[in-house]
């Protein structure tokens, strides 16, 4: 006969099995709150695992000169490099400055394209962080005739 | 449930150029409503997309994509009837999954 100390003891082993073996996938996965939440650039890439920021002509940015409108601005990045890990998009004088993580894998091409907001004239970067923890950037200044972050 | 994704993925030579345009709010978290209480933040945060099943591609956002984002990748070595399927997730946990076929 089993008393209920033991039944309680096997119900957590069995528990915490479960929770650990459904929960590690997850966190490999997990949003990376805290690169988002990040204030400066800096802070952000610290968060993001990546070294110090180094400027490559390998990474390539496309955004316009001047932002009409600062709700949609929209940006391309590419590298040409081999070995990178993830691509980044980051507005420097935005509240938080990380706007997009992009995961380079083997079977999509470096090179992504989406829109942001932005809420005052900034320069916005690209950088690649390769699999060595390498931070690679490309920069430009886009000018915002209306910003696109608040009321 | 929010408004299906419009997908359009066209293949040149062995790349697949994918647009998508999502439908969604993607409120920043930094915006007042008219009296004065901040707008909580509501926005996509993951991004992934699956080629015949397999995923290729994964993207992390924050709040600063804009509103109804547009998304544009190139995926290697796919055919035309090939499925494109896209998946995001909000951080409010409500997810929307759409399927294309390459062409």
């Amino acid at each position: 006969m089993q008393t209920r100390r033991q039944t309680l003891t096997h119900t957590a082993a069995l528990a915490s099995l479960l929770l650990g073996a459904g929960l590690l996938p997850l966190q490999a996965r997990a949003f990376n709150k805290a690169a988002f939440d990040a204030k400066g650039l800096q802070d952000a890439m610290k968060a993001l695992g990546g070294g110090a920021l180094t400027e490559s002509k390998d990474v390539m940015l496309t955004a316009p000169d001047i932002a009409e409108n600062g709700a949609v601005v929209p940006l391309a990045v590419s590298t040409t490099l081999a070995g990178v890990k993830h691509l980044v998009l980051l507005v420097e004088k935005n509240p938080s400055a990380l706007v997009a993580v992009f995961n380079v894998t083997d079977s999509v091409e470096a090179n992504f394209a989406t829109r942001t907001k932005m809420g005052q004239t900034s320069d916005v970067y690209a950088v690649a962080i390769t699999n060595d923890g390498k931070a690679l950037y490309a920069k430009k200044e886009v000018k915002v005739t209306l910003g696109g972050c608040g009321g | 449930m929010a408004d299906p994704m419009r997908i359009r993925a066209q293949a040149a030579g062995d790349k697949t150029t994918v647009r998508v345009l999502m439908s969604h709010e993607m409120e920043s978290g930094q915006r007042k409503d008219a009296s004065g209480n901040l707008v909580p933040a509501w926005h996509i945060q993951d991004v992934t997309a699956s080629l015949n099943g397999k995923q290729v591609f994964s993207a992390e956002w924050g709040p600063a994509v804009s509103k109804n984002p547009f998304l544009q990748f190139v995926v290697k070595g796919a055919k035309a009837g090939d499925k494109i399927s896209i998946t995001w997730k909000d951080n409010k946990g409500e997810t929307r999954t759409d399927e294309a076929t390459v062409s």
